[in-house]
């Protein structure tokens, strides 16, 4: 290559530094357009002004992970072409009701401000927020070419939000509705798609309890043939997802809807008859209802399935039994304890690609149900590219995870629940240090690490000392003092988002994270020892952190028994309810 | 702390053996689960001396229950919700609750058709429930002799007469009750 045609500079040229530019500016402009991922883009406009300037003028999609960590403004004015927006609010313990109603994290002044910047957007994904059904209308009026909705974990919408989303966004290609606090009102928001909507490719309102018109799901289902995502909610039932499917064999992805139905041995041929036309389908979802009875239409498919949802079917161990020996190429397993250890034995017998294992609770304060240390283990020999697992048990022993970490050293998300609080190893009624010991020091590709059971100092002291890739702790009930959670603010390196509660740490654990809380998204800690002096010490020291203080009613004023730090360049927030104190 | 070495024994670590709590759940750690409507209930023994504490230390000591944590453990609502119900459900038999209405009657009444075996024990469980004569079934003639017909609405949204079809058959295609005036069955009767 000429270097004088690229505009390189050639050492010993003679030529003047000031002139040189590395690359002409088109170059730089189509190279950065194959980039994609988040990471590699922000890397890339820290090389030098001119490459951040071409980076943020190219830049399509943009992730915010903390709502507050930047305004709206601040993020326009550096990147003014974008297209797709990711936006997560609340911290992940307001999932659980730790967090008070109205705490934040409206998406309304994101649109507000949007609606100017970014006339053109076309993908918004949220995340925890609080999204009214004026939002959602704001939405669906202000951004003519918007076409993707994805909504999980957030509140303060209802089916009428759906409605105007249905009404006016012509070009809609993903309605995504997951897991929110939403008011179903019914109304038939799905009526309100019009006739000539042909273009969506993603539908899922799975988690909605109202019916919705089979008539109109059956027209939009039957017109948009790019449809590849379906999962319907529960009052669909099989004779009306057989006839979907006859609609749309082209189907990536189905979440079923109830298998409660009596059905005409007719009608079950047409049904194992549709789904095995499904050539396509590799992730099924939902089952409700399902028993031994009519699961058996889904087998034609379980043999091409990598995602199998079963998180919201209490099945028995010999129906997943069924569905696993058909199900060979599974990587992704979701199921509910409800299974028993002999489910999961059936999961090590039938699944060795699988790579993630999430085990739910059905009833979290019965201790004659659910999976223990040996279901877990059955699970880790027979698959030994496990890296994923979430695991909801009753209880545990040491043995049992020390040999999970020597079967699958791979882990990079371990989170595991032992319900009881505090709980001991079941077997030698010792503390659970050992068995987190195991894995962090095996397992050091661990990005992701919940925590149970009984633990001391020095289960945190195995994590500072041996997690070096760790990203995501979650603690509960555990420790001995300060000292536990010095170890790991001061071990850890790659720490992003620390949550902690019911924990005796103290002021000194929370400062002894100074030098992490520039690097980390967000720390977490309510019922634990820290107080307004410490907070008050920490928001000192740090200016360019929030330290939020959610004040409880009543109680010691002298406590800060919620607090939620992270790192902001938009400044302490203008939105705060009256309970949250920045201080 | 850096005498520890690399070959590091799990087991084996002297001088933190003696730190390790061993007790059993129902000690000092235990009991700081504890919600009550007061926060921050992870004091040490010097700081209990006002009145309000009395209660928190009572309840430092008795085990706790996992009903009394809030957001423990962690499942998401939405998650809870329908694993509960569905649990309720099983409990219950699969129990399948109809509305049912009365013509003439200000509000709805709730059934579980799980309770019976048969259209006899339903008409009579209507019968209390609504303080009315339903009569007896005749193939042929529907309810004879009452001034009240049960009617239900089946799956496919009709309008059926109570009676017509084999009692499993039925509770499983019905969705709601309704208890008509017989003046106003008739059309249903004839055939």
């Amino acid at each position: 290559m000429d270097p004088a045609a690229t505009g390189v500079t050639v050492a010993g040229t003679g030529a003047d530094p000031a002139k040189t530019t590395m690359f002409p500016e088109e170059f730089l402009k189509r190279t950065f357009s194959l980039i994609n991922s988040d990471k590699d883009r922000n890397s890339v406009s820290l090389v030098c002004k001119d490459w951040y300037n071409v980076e943020r003028m190219s830049r399509r999609h943009v992730s915010i992970r903390n709502c507050y960590s930047v305004s709206p403004e601040i993020v326009t004015a550096r990147f003014p072409a974008i297209r797709s927006v990711t936006l997560k609010g609340k911290p992940r313990f307001s999932d659980f009701n730790l967090v008070p109603d109205d705490w934040g994290a409206d998406v309304q002044p994101w649109l507000n401000v949007f609606a100017t910047a970014y006339p053109f957007l076309e993908e918004l994904r949220l995340k925890r927020m609080a999204v009214s059904d004026e939002s959602l209308e704001f939405l669906a009026l202000n951004f003519d070419d918007f076409k993707a909705l994805s909504m999980l974990s957030c509140e303060g919408f209802s089916t009428l939000g759906l409605e105007a989303i249905a009404t006016h966004c012509k070009n809609l290609t993903e309605l995504d509705i997951q897991e929110n606090g939403i008011d179903d009102l019914g109304g038939d928001w799905l009526s309100y798609f019009p006739e000539n909507l042909t273009s969506l490719e993603v539908l899922n309102f799975s988690t909605l309890t109202s019916e919705v018109s089979f008539d109109a799901l059956e027209s939009l289902v039957s017109r948009c043939k790019s449809l590849r995502v379906l999962k319907v909610n529960r009052k669909i039932n099989l004779e009306q997802l057989g006839k979907l499917l006859v609609l749309a064999p082209q189907l990536i992805e189905l979440g079923t809807g109830t298998f409660l139905e009596e059905l005409v041995s007719g009608s079950v041929n047409g049904l194992e008859n549709a789904f095995s036309k499904c050539g396509n389908l590799v992730t099924l979802s939902s089952f409700w209802d399902a028993t031994l009875l009519h699961l058996p239409v889904v087998y034609p498919v379980c043999g091409n399935l990598t995602f199998l949802n079963l998180s919201y079917a209490n099945i028995g161990p010999d129906e997943l039994e069924q569905i696993l020996s058909r199900s060979k190429r599974l990587v992704r397993l979701w199921v509910v304890d409800t299974v028993g250890d002999k489910g999961l034995e059936a999961v090590g017998s039938h699944c060795p690609l699988l790579e993630e294992l999430r085990v739910f609770p059905v009833d979290p304060f019965d201790q004659q149900l659910g999976v223990t240390d040996s279901g877990l283990v059955a699970v880790s020999k027979g698959c030994p590219k496990l890296h994923y697992i979430l695991y909801f048990c009753q209880r545990m022993t040491n043995a049992a995870v020390i040999t999970v970490a020597q079967n699958c050293p791979n882990f990079t998300h371990f989170r595991l629940c032992i319900m009881n609080p505090s709980e001991p190893d079941y077997l030698t009624n010792e503390p659970m240090d050992e068995a987190f010991g195991a894995i962090v020091k095996t397992c050091t590709k661990l990005q992701r690490l919940s925590v149970s059971g009984l633990l001391t100092d020095l289960a945190f002291e195995y994590i500072g000392r041996y997690a070096k890739n760790l990203e995501t702790l979650s603690v509960a009930f555990a420790g001995d003092s300060d000292l536990g959670m010095e170890y790991v603010m001061r071990g850890c390196p790659k720490l992003k988002r620390v949550e902690i509660r019911d924990c005796p740490f103290g002021d000194s654990a929370l400062l002894s994270g100074l030098t992490q809380y520039e690097s980390m998204r967000s720390l977490w800690m309510s019922d634990c020892n820290v107080t307004m002096d410490g907070c008050k010490k920490l928001a000192e020291e740090m200016s360019w952190l929030n330290v939020e203080v959610i004040k409880d009613e009543g109680g010691d004023d002298r406590l800060a028994n919620k607090v939620y730090v992270y790192r902001t360049v938009a400044g302490p927030r203008k939105d705060a309810p009256p309970f949250v104190v920045t201080l | 702390m850096d005498q520890k070495k690399t070959t590091l024994d799990l087991f084996n670590n002297v001088d933190l053996a003696t730190e390790l709590r061993l007790g059993l759940p129902g000690t000092d750690n235990q009991p700081e689960i504890i919600k009550s409507s007061l926060s921050g209930n992870k004091r040490t023994s010097s700081e209990m001396g006002s009145s309000t504490c009395t209660d928190e230390n009572e309840s430092r000591f008795s085990p706790p229950t996992k009903e009394q944590v809030v957001g423990w453990p962690p499942v998401r609502s939405y998650r809870k919700n329908i694993l509960q119900v569905k649990k309720t459900e099983s409990e219950m038999g699969s129990g399948m609750y109809v509305k049912v209405s009365m013509d003439g009657a200000p509000y709805l009444r709730k059934l579980d058709l799980k309770m019976y075996q048969s259209y006899e024990e339903l008409m009579k469980g209507l019968q209390v429930m609504f303080k009315c004569i339903i009569g007896l079934y005749f193939e042929r003639e529907g309810y004879n002799g009452s001034q009240h017909v049960p009617t239900y609405e089946d799956k496919d949204g009709d309008w059926m007469l109570v009676g017509d079809v084999p009692w499993e058959m039925f509770i499983s295609s019905c969705k709601r009750l309704r208890i008509m005036k017989s003046c106003e069955a008739r059309g249903l009767g004839d055939c």
